[in-house]
């Protein structure tokens, strides 16, 4: 362990952060480690969102020729399964990794080399479903896998890509959902009680018992997957009384849980944002608090609802039916809530608050949306429609990327020390949400209208023509909304407006400390009092309620001479090598049998890293 | 003054052109995206959205349609309240430049919360009970005194067999039935999983190996009725087309005998030199009821001139087409008919055996003879 000096004066840190790519690779920082996982997640938004520019090229006119039929497979697969697992899920595992410890109080994550290790296997993960598509083509048989499809054609790799890959990947969320748990229940500051943690730091929390709980189910599909396609182990075989069903009740045990493991995240963002940007605190918190833990208990009780044609009994049906109407409730509370923290408040429209309050407005359209696939006569009309296509849009990107983005703009002048432009950030949130609704709402109509999902081209003559050309005009205007964000994040390292500690006037601790934050988060733990403690170290109320600020403000305690020393873990090279051990097993995997020896180097590589970290000395000498 | 609003004229001059400019574009680029579909489905169908759900022609598709815009309205009154509530509370409680309001700090009020979290509850019950009395209604099989037709369907990659046992025949991708009469579907698949759709008739069903699934169809009016594959099934799942041909019971009952005739190999001409052609390449796959042509991997090709309509009912039924199909099949439809690469000792889709000119034409007048 390094061990480092409090710090006397926090303008002259006696601890500097090393540079260089090395201190990148080795890094157990919380909050490097965040900042990669947001680069590396921003860099595949841009790559799925390519993706979906060319899908929406594709369908822009009947008989589209941008895409053949077997590229345009590949794209809608690999779009799905890039945004769901190489951008939303590591994107709140950025805000999660940099803000949670700092949230709770904390110097960095209970395991920071598993921390690391979480992020290296994800990169190659990513890397690895990247490269598919210059060795003979990426998956394409759907980012949910359906099987027997998926384990026709072994001949064709692709699909083993897809399940291997996917199958790193939530090794890797499970590793960080492992220590999140963790740091949650060991790491808090004194004084911060369950009930005293911001809503972030719940989301976060029930997101890692939805990612513990879920991924094994998918672990041991996609492993069924791959040993079907390898071994012929017969698991979705019909023929040889295999049961292609139930690699849907897998997929889907998993996959709703997972839907809410994308949505949470967000949901805590914007319960952060709202409160400060209506300067009031969250309406109901913990009316919040619980149905955010309502709907991860629910979350696994609703999958059968993507079944609702497959052929499950009418009871099974109607059960699915009551459950999936049910976990609205929850969900509806949770939106009246936020309304009501707007509600009575002085409200800044600045643009984390528009994203936040976007977010609610659109989710709102697909929670209802949403809803109505509950009602099993009219979803049997609906189910893999452009319908659904649209609902999810609404749901994922009007919730999560909306969530997300508002995260981004409230937590960068934190993160950088810089303020991101307004007027650009306004013209970015006006662009996309237009950009969005032009996109997605039209989709509802194609759906109804009868525009099945996954068709890489549609005749003249059945009348998707017009809001198709309209579909494919929102997905472009999305794309200059993302540029706008690109510019203004660019421009803002040099002429960025400084942010100072406390640009937006927070509640909560991490607007205590500097920004960007010194390495060990703060000089002194803080000792809190209260929810949203920095709020009331910097207002107290009168006797209407009303909020006044306390005469002098408030200034963070500087640590003494005589404070014991704050221990930061040491770097380690041990996690990146490990996760290229992965990266060696899972490629070789695909190759079999040659491949083996690959495989075999690449478990060499694990062993050699997992033994080297389990060896590595607690205090390095020159540290 | 002037001049200062010269300059804004100018500004929002140019901003409209960059507007049109842009729209130009995209639609350039748009109809450059487009390519050429050998179906006219105009030909066949009526109206402008011919495969919509919300356009029912049948019993079933009538009772999920009315369902339907129940929830929508109730959907459709929340999507106001809410969104309205949003954003009176957004411009109301706006914070004026200069001027800091006094917020009171309110935590929550328990008694209003639990009456938004109750009123959902009575709304979604609302909703339940004509879902799940709808549910189990739609999910019945048609009574014995309905006197439903039977239809026997197997999904294939990527293409539709329909199975008369009533007529003893089998068909491919256009499924005829008789109008006011239940026709209850007996489904399963050959390959992949499917599903079956035909949006004015009913709701989907998935169509799944190792087991089988039902639908009841019903058509009000005679018509052609179109649908699709709707579970993705591989390469060419967009291109696993459905018509349904509702007739009256006289007329259906004219194509089932018409359908029940074997064909006769032809003695003379064009045609029988097609047959010689047929008879070593087309037999490994095909049927042709009548002649030795007896094996069911691709669809039964006895009555082919007699529809509209072929490979996977996406390309329109003329002797050109045909033609055109046999010299190149994956250049109309993609498929994986690799013959050096047969997934699990199958090949997908309809394969190019390189037919000579003469080869071409002799099959077509054979396939021709086909009525």
């Amino acid at each position: 362990m390094a061990t480092l000096t409090p710090t006397v004066d926090a303008a002259t840190p006696a601890h500097h952060a090393p540079s260089g790519v090395w201190s990148w690779l080795t890094t157990t920082d919380h909050k490097r480690i965040g900042l990669l996982y947001g680069v590396s997640a921003l860099l595949f938004f841009l790559v799925g969102g390519v993706e979906a520019l060319l899908i929406r090229l594709q369908l822009a006119a009947p008989d589209g020729t941008v895409l053949s039929a077997d590229a345009y497979n590949q794209m809608f697969t690999m779009h799905a399964t890039t945004m769901v697992f190489l951008v939303i899920m590591p994107a709140a595992a950025a805000f999660t990794n940099y803000f949670l410890p700092i949230l709770i109080g904390a110097r960095d994550v209970a395991f920071p080399r598993l921390n690391a290790l979480s992020y290296w296997i994800y990169i190659f993960g990513g890397l690895f479903l990247t490269i598919s598509f210059f060795v003979g083509g990426a998956p394409d048989g759907g980012w949910f896998g359906y099987a027997p499809l998926s384990t026709q054609v072994p001949e064709l790799v692709r699909m083993d890509y897809w399940a291997l890959g996917v199958q790193i990947l939530g090794l890797a969320s499970l590793l960080s959902a492992v220590n999140f748990i963790t740091t949650v229940f060991t790491m808090r500051a004194p004084g911060m009680t369950m009930m005293r943690m911001p809503v972030f730091a719940w989301m976060a929390l029930v997101v890692a018992f939805l990612l513990l709980f879920s991924l094994p189910i998918i672990a041991v599909g996609l492993f069924e997957v791959f040993f079907d396609r390898n071994l012929g182990t017969l698991f979705f075989d019909a023929a040889a009384g295999g049961r292609p069903i139930l690699w849907q009740h897998l997929f889907w045990l998993f996959g709703h849980p997972e839907v809410y493991i994308l949505i949470l995240p967000a949901m805590g963002i914007v319960s952060e944002v709202l409160p400060v940007f209506s300067r009031k605190p969250l309406f109901g918190r913990s009316f919040v608090i619980f149905s955010g833990i309502a709907i991860g208990f629910m979350g696994f009780g609703v999958w059968a609802h993507h079944m609702f044609v497959a052929g499950l009994g009418p009871v099974a049906e109607a059960t699915f039916a009551l459950t999936t109407m049910f976990i609205a409730v929850p969900t509806g509370v949770k939106i009246f809530n936020w309304i009501g923290t707007v509600w009575g408040g002085s409200v800044r429209l600045k643009t984390p608050m528009l994203f936040s309050l976007g977010f609610i407005a659109m989710f709102v359209i697909g929670g209802l949306s949403g809803v109505t696939h509950s009602i099993v006569p009219s979803d049997t009309q609906q189910h893999d429609t452009y319908y659904i296509v649209a609902h999810f849009h609404y749901v994922l990107f009007g919730g999560a990327v909306f969530g997300l983005f508002g995260g981004i703009y409230y937590w960068w002048p934190k993160i950088t020390g810089k303020l991101l432009h307004e007027g650009l950030g306004k013209l970015h949130f006006w662009l996309m949400i237009i950009g969005f609704n032009l996109t997605f709402a039209p989709m509802h109509i194609l759906g109804l209208r009868g525009m099945p999902r996954r068709t890489y081209r549609y005749p003249d003559g059945l009348g998707f023509e017009f809001w198709n050309f309209i579909a494919t005009v929102g997905s472009f205007t999305i794309a200059v909304s993302i540029l706008v964000f690109l510019v203004n994040a660019w421009r803002t390292r040099k002429r960025g407006e400084v942010a100072g500690n406390d640009p937006w006037d927070g509640r909560t601790l991490e607007w205590t400390t500097t920004s960007p934050p010194p390495e060990h988060n703060f000089d002194v733990v803080p000792v809190v009092h209260s929810e949203d403690d920095f709020w009331h170290r910097k207002y107290s109320e009168d006797e209407h309620g009303n909020a006044v600020p306390v005469p002098g403000g408030y200034e963070p305690p500087k640590a003494g001479q005589d404070d014991p020393p704050i221990h930061l873990p040491s770097p380690s090279y041990y996690p990146i090598l490990s996760a290229f051990g992965m990266f060696l097993t899972v490629l070789g995997l695909v190759y079999v049998p040659w491949g083996l020896f690959l495989a075999g180097a690449g478990v060499v590589t694990i062993v050699w890293g997992l033994f080297g970290w389990s060896m590595e000395p607690v205090t390095r000498e020159g540290h | 003054m002037i001049g200062h609003s010269r300059v804004r004229l100018g500004d929002a001059r140019r901003h409209r052109v960059v507007i049109l400019l842009v729209v130009v574009a995209l639609a350039a680029i748009a109809s450059a995206c487009s390519g050429n579909d050998p179906t006219n489905l105009a030909r066949v169908v009526d109206g402008a959205n011919p495969q919509s759900a919300l356009d029912p022609k049948g019993p079933t598709a009538e009772t999920i349609d009315n369902l339907f815009w129940v929830v929508f309205w109730i959907a459709a009154a929340v999507f106001f309240l809410v969104q309205g509530v949003l954003l009176i509370a957004i411009f109301r409680f706006r914070q004026r430049k200069g001027k800091e309001r006094a917020v009171r700090q309110v935590h929550g009020n328990m008694r209003l919360e639990l009456v938004w979290t109750i009123i959902p509850v009575v709304v979604l019950a609302v909703i339940a009970v004509p879902t799940l009395s709808t549910l189990f209604d739609i999910r019945s099989a048609p009574d014995p005194s309905e006197n439903a037709l039977e239809v026997e369907v197997v999904g294939h990659q990527w293409w539709w067999e329909f199975r008369y046992p009533a007529y003893g025949f089998t068909t491919a991708n256009e499924l005829h039935i008789p109008v006011d009469r239940p026709i209850y579907l007996t489904m399963t698949s050959a390959d992949v999983i499917h599903s079956f759709w035909v949006p004015p008739l009913n709701g989907k069903r998935d169509v799944v190996p190792g087991r089988t699934s039902n639908l009841t169809l019903q058509a009000d009016d005679p018509g052609v009725y179109v649908g699709q594959c709707a579970e993705f099934c591989g390469l060419a799942h967009a291109d696993m087309r459905i018509r349904v041909f509702a007739e009256t019971p006289d007329d259906f009952e004219q194509w089932a005998q018409d359908q029940q005739q074997p064909a006769v190999i032809p003695e003379t001409g064009s045609a029988a030199a097609g047959w010689e052609t047929f008879n070593t390449i087309c037999v490994a796959c095909h049927t042709v009821d009548g002649t030795p042509a007896q094996v069911n991997l691709a669809p039964n090709l006895t009555h082919l001139a007699s529809r509209t309509s072929f490979a996977g009912a996406t390309i329109d039924n003329t002797p050109e087409n045909l033609r055109a199909w046999l010299h190149d099949p994956s250049a109309l439809k993609p498929m994986r008919p690799d013959l050096n690469m047969p997934s699990q000792g199958r090949i997908m889709g309809m394969p190019n055996f390189n037919l000579t000119p003469q080869q071409l034409d002799d099959l077509v007048a054979l396939l021709e003879t086909f009525k």
